[in-house]
């Protein structure tokens, strides 16, 4: 499930306005995905690096995220060498390792380090409930980003419910096989989470009206981007620009 | 008519949409501010279709409710009343929709007006009051079932009002959780109606009890109607009965 385990802490990339970190990564984001030379995705991984150290997380699992992403790089590095280009740079037995797959290979790996570095710095720093506001102070429309809100609060709920129910159906000696008995099970097991989550929404709209709910969410976070902000997604745009224009020089 | 009576509701009754039997008849009902009503009856009897009724959630077919003497007119009645009433639902869980204890408090007086920092303030005092010291930045669906029920209790509280509507409040209550909510709602100082199927925290919370059965209400007959059977947690030790 999810865990948000590094939003909580103190540093200085934890403290800044949470709109404030998602334009500036989105934008770095961008700059880096387009990228085609080498200087730009290693300089956005210095870009992210810094990020990092400045978000003083632990690095130890932020290596265990990366390393998640890096099995699935590891698949290009599978087929590319081997399939793309024409320029032969040396050959294993029948195959034969291409000189622009190997370095498309590798643009790609590092291009996607850089961007998963300046996610978790900027954004994994944030809990899901602050990102929702920040969403919503960005002008993203209110009704997405209630549900993001929503979504994290009840599933929870939804996946205990199901847990219920599917506890409840091993306890009456049901055992999952390939039968018809089965996929009507899981059939019934589904239609009702899905029913008795459309009461929960029910009820929680009521409660929610009752406490004087008119589709406006208020937060009791911070109200306004301050100079640090500012100052922030000014030197994020900056880094932007110079990524740029390494990348176009 | 008292100046002190909150709800009125007269000849009242309310059929769900696509059910032949009526879920309410007949009710003739007032909450007077400071009164403490207990109500009691088995599944089903309308007990909670009643507190929905109050509140605005559904509208009743026949009969009229008056808050503070007036009919609800429009939202702005609506909303007026909401503020003055608060209701504590049967499942916790339907209630705490926000990520933390202290947005999910704060909350109701954000809505209400407040600016942040005085809806902290509230929030903070709020869970003071029901004892909750401290679980502020607590995340609402790791909190304990009876965490969870001071905790709505406190979202209720925090809009500051003039009376309750509890419904099924004790429900899978531990004992000491139980005894805290006890406790609680007899310092309240406000009116409130408990809806419950027990006897004992009734007798202890409310200074009258009233029954339902099948959509209709009746003042409880004490003599009649108090045979239970239950478990005592302090044993053989003598203790009474509160009414």
């Amino acid at each position: 499930m999810i865990l948000e385990r590094f939003s909580e802490g103190d540093s200085l990339i934890h403290r800044l306005d949470p709109a404030a970190r998602i334009v500036a990564a989105s934008l770095l984001i961008l700059v880096i995905a387009l990228a085609d030379r080498f200087s730009t995705a290693l300089l956005g991984m210095l870009a992210g690096a810094t990020f990092l150290v400045l978000a003083r997380l632990p690095l130890a699992a932020v290596f265990g995220r990366l390393l998640l992403v890096n099995t699935l790089i590891l698949l290009f590095w599978l087929t590319l060498p081997f399939s793309y280009g024409d320029n032969t740079l040396f050959s294993l037995s029948v195959l034969q390792v291409r000189k622009e797959g190997v370095l498309l290979a590798l643009l790609l790996t590092l291009k996607a380090n850089a961007i998963l570095l300046l996610l978790v710095a900027l954004l994994a720093t944030a809990s899901f409930t602050r990102i929702g506001h920040g969403l919503q102070r960005l002008r993203l429309p209110e009704k997405l980003c209630l549900l993001l809100l929503f979504t994290h609060r009840y599933i929870f709920v939804i996946h205990e419910e199901f847990q219920r129910l599917h506890r409840s159906a091993r306890l009456r000696c049901f055992s999952p096989s390939t039968s018809l008995h089965t996929y009507r099970t899981y059939g019934h097991l589904f239609g009702m989470i899905l029913v008795r989550s459309w009461n929960r929404g029910l009820r929680v709209k009521q409660a929610m009206d009752l406490r004087g709910f008119d589709g406006r969410f208020f937060t009791l976070h911070e109200q306004a981007m301050q100079m640090k902000d500012y100052l922030f997604l000014g030197a994020a745009g900056l880094l932007a620009l110079i990524l740029m224009g390494v990348e176009l020089t | 008519m008292s100046a002190r009576v909150l709800l009125e509701l007269t000849d009242v009754g309310f059929t769900y949409p696509g059910r032949k039997r009526p879920a309410l008849e007949g009710i003739n009902f007032t909450l007077e501010a400071g009164q403490r009503i207990g109500l009691i009856g088995a599944n089903g009897s309308g007990k909670t279709t009643l507190l929905h009724l109050i509140m605005g959630l559904l509208r009743p077919d026949t009969g009229r409710l008056l808050f503070q003497g007036k009919p609800l007119a429009d939202r702005n009645d609506l909303r007026r009343l909401r503020k003055a009433i608060g209701l504590l639902f049967q499942d916790a869980d339907d209630q705490l929709f926000s990520p933390t204890v202290l947005e999910d408090v704060a909350f109701g007086p954000l809505n209400l007006g407040a600016d942040p920092a005085e809806a902290r303030e509230i929030a903070l005092r709020t869970l003071d009051r029901v004892g909750l010291h401290g679980f502020g930045p607590r995340v609402t669906h790791k909190l304990s079932g009876g965490e969870k029920k001071l905790v709505s209790l406190a979202t209720v509280l925090a809009m500051s009002p003039q009376a309750l509507l509890l419904d099924e409040p004790s429900n899978n209550l531990d004992p000491a959780t139980r005894e805290d909510l006890i406790r609680i709602l007899n310092q309240l100082g406000i009116g409130y109606v408990i809806i419950s199927h027990d006897w004992d925290f009734l007798a202890e919370t409310c200074e009258e009890i009233f029954a339902m059965e099948q959509g209709r209400l009746a003042r409880s007959d004490h003599a009649s109607l108090h045979q239970h059977r239950h478990a005592h947690p302090c044993g053989e030790h003598p203790h009474h009965h509160g009414c």
